[in-house]
């Protein structure tokens, strides 16, 4: 078979591709720039090499932030996609429960990231809000201002409070994509409720469950406006994640050029960590 | 295995029916036989899926029992009726090897591993899976899948029914053939009552021993395939099945005669008087086509060619006939028909009524 070869199509994908360049590719390249330069104001620069990396890569204060990313997008995987599952499986298939459901969850969705922040910082104040207030009524020593764990489970419950739902939904769509006949079979099957959950509904949600958990992986690790609003980073530097300490060094200090390198770092971890997530649960169906 | 009685079984998914035309599923009372395979033949919307949801347990009938043997089934769910069903679409459990789909009916009710294992075993040979037991049942081509479901329900001995709802819809044309034969043999083997729904004539006359011919919710005749092109009991039974099916001919019957326009047909038998819309049923393949004094003019409109035979599309007067002629026999040129008079059935308001004997 000749296929004919039309190079003029190219000129069909120069609009995107005019427009990619101008959002990501060129600013990409500046920080790609700085991150190989040294400036001390003036605008003048001048060639680094590759030593911002090797200082970002081997700076504890780095290493330290990264763990706690980690940590983080682990504690609030670990919690919302069993919890969104668990949610999803108690929706109602029809009638008017449907769409009260879906609405009420969505809301925390559908609200600015940095009023989320502001939410839960009212919330949790021992003074006058009400999750802090009722808990210091309780007796418990509870402030997200002073404690590093009691800002922790407060940054961690408000993710959870903000994006269960959108575990919750995408699992909702995976669970009614399943034809009756299957719940049908099972029962005839003799299937417990468990079986059904276990053969049935979690290999058909495998696919939005992959989704969901990218999703929430790549968000959780580069989340910066919630805790920023917050905790501001602290007490300490207990909740200072990657975001908020790029943006210290880059806005607050103003270097430059390390800023440039952990932000491509930052960007390849993520990168790498989203595809090695992506081949493991896609893999694991192949093999089947 | 249990024979299944309907009991004046009728189904209306209005919360009031008051009219016939309320109901899905108009009376049925019928016993059908344990070890039989019956056949639900009808077109959509007949109510064919209706009965089947009630005897599955998917829809509980607004009146009369089913029963299971001696057993009143009418209120329990699907799970306590130990039926077997194949859908439509295969279902399968993706993640399970073909064994351990065929075993998964057995270790939910907790059947001991090694009952489990001969059983699976026996299952996979009956129905030709045994080469891929050891297969995970995703990759499985749809006709493999579908006998996976077929085999979850032959695995357990003990189940009183084995419900099929239109099984080869997703099935390509040269296995439906193949999986249709296996499945009778499959039913001589294992002896369980069977109950295929579908709305393919061939499919249900080469299964079933009887056929429930259903229209607009209504049972219009149960027989075996014989009867059902022998003697239909109503003249959608007659041109449903068959290809092309009877001839139907709106007449006047007075005695023994039978008048079609100004043609008049002699019938086997004097009738009573009939009042009500009164027809005459004729299967094509008792039609003939002569030359001569004999039968009644025709015209003939087209002529179909089949292979073994041919079909002649004629008009007689304003109503159509059409007749099957034997390979090699000619059109004559000034055909008329001539009616097998032992063939010719009278209907009245669609439903067969006898000669007086």
């Amino acid at each position: 078979m000749n296929k004919t070869w039309n190079n003029k199509a190219w000129f069909m994908v120069l609009p995107v591709f005019l427009l990619v360049a101008i959002s990501a590719i060129i600013p990409l390249m500046t920080v790609v720039n700085y991150s190989v330069q040294d400036t001390f104001g003036n605008n003048e620069f001048f060639w680094n090499g590759t030593d911002w990396f090797v200082d970002t890569l081997t700076s504890e204060r780095f290493h330290a932030a990264l763990v706690r990313n980690l940590s983080f997008s682990l504690i609030i995987l670990a919690i919302e996609i069993p919890l969104g599952i668990g949610i999803s499986l108690t929706i109602p298939k029809k009638g008017w429960g449907v769409s009260v459901c879906l609405v009420l969850m969505a809301l925390p969705l559908l609200i600015p990231w940095n009023v989320v922040g502001t939410i839960w910082q009212v919330f949790g104040r021992v003074d006058i809000g009400l999750l802090g207030h009722t808990l210091a009524a309780l007796g418990l020593d509870y402030n997200y201002v002073q404690d590093p764990i009691d800002a922790w489970a407060t940054v961690v419950a408000m993710d959870v409070w903000h994006w269960t739902s959108l575990v919750a939904l995408l699992c909702y769509a995976g669970l009614s994509a399943i034809p009756d006949a299957y719940y049908q079979a099972a029962k005839i099957d003799g299937a417990s409720r468990w079986a059904v959950f276990r053969y049935i509904q979690l290999p058909k949600m495998k696919r939005v469950l992959t989704i969901a958990v990218l999703l929430r992986f790549m968000d959780s690790f580069m989340i910066y406006t919630e805790p920023f609003v917050v905790t501001g980073g602290g007490p300490g530097n207990s909740t200072t994640f990657l975001s908020i300490d790029l943006v210290k060094m880059a806005i607050g200090q103003f270097d430059l050029g390390p800023a440039a390198a952990m932000s491509i770092i930052y960007f390849l971890i993520i990168l790498l960590l989203s595809w090695i997530f992506y081949t493991v649960m896609t893999n694991s169906e192949g093999a089947n | 295995m249990a024979r299944i009685t309907l009991d004046h079984i009728a189904h209306s998914y209005k919360a009031n029916p008051q009219k016939p035309t309320d109901y899905a599923l108009r009376e049925v009372h019928h016993v059908w036989n344990d070890g039989g395979a019956y056949a639900l033949l009808g077109p959509s919307g007949c109510g064919k899926t209706t009965l089947l949801n009630i005897i599955s347990g998917l829809l509980t009938p607004s009146k009369g029992r089913l029963l299971f043997g001696d057993k009143d089934v009418t209120r329990l769910p699907t799970e306590a009726r130990n039926i077997a069903q194949v859908f439509q679409f295969p279902v399968i459990y993706d993640t399970m090897t073909v064994h351990d789909n065929l075993a998964f009916p057995l270790r939910n009710r907790g059947i001991p591993e090694s009952e489990v294992e001969r059983a699976v075993k026996e299952t996979a040979e009956m129905i030709g899976l045994t080469a891929m037991l050891k297969k995970r049942a995703k990759g499985l081509t749809a006709d493999e899948k579908q006998k996976i479901s077929l085999g979850r329900g032959v695995v357990r001995s003990d189940v009183n029914a084995i419900l099929f709802d239109e099984p080869l819809t997703v099935i390509d044309p040269h296995m439906k053939w193949m999986l249709r034969s296996q499945l009778k043999h499959l039913h001589k083997r294992v002896g369980h009552t069977m109950i295929y729904v579908t709305h393919d004539q061939t499919e249900a006359l080469s299964f079933a021993d009887k056929v429930v011919v259903m229209y607009e919710g209504e049972v219009v005749q149960i027989g075996t395939p014989a009867d059902l092109f022998e003697k239909p009991k109503h003249t959608f039974v007659g041109y449903f099945i068959g290809s092309p099916g009877m001839n139907v001919l709106p007449a006047k019957v007075a005695g023994d005669k039978a008048s079609v326009g100004e043609h008049e047909i002699a019938l086997r038998a004097p009738y009573a008087e009939l009042s009500g819309k009164t027809e005459l049923g004729i299967r094509p393949e008792f039609v003939k086509l002569v030359h001569g004094n004999d039968g009644v003019p025709v015209k003939v409109s087209a002529v179909e060619d089949i292979g073994r035979y041919r079909i002649v599309r004629t008009r007689l007067g304003a109503h159509e006939v059409n007749a099957v002629l034997p390979e090699g026999t000619p059109v004559p040129a000034e055909p008329r028909a001539v009616f097998d008079t032992s063939r010719l059935n009278v209907y009245l308001d669609s439903h067969l009524v006898e000669a007086r004997q």
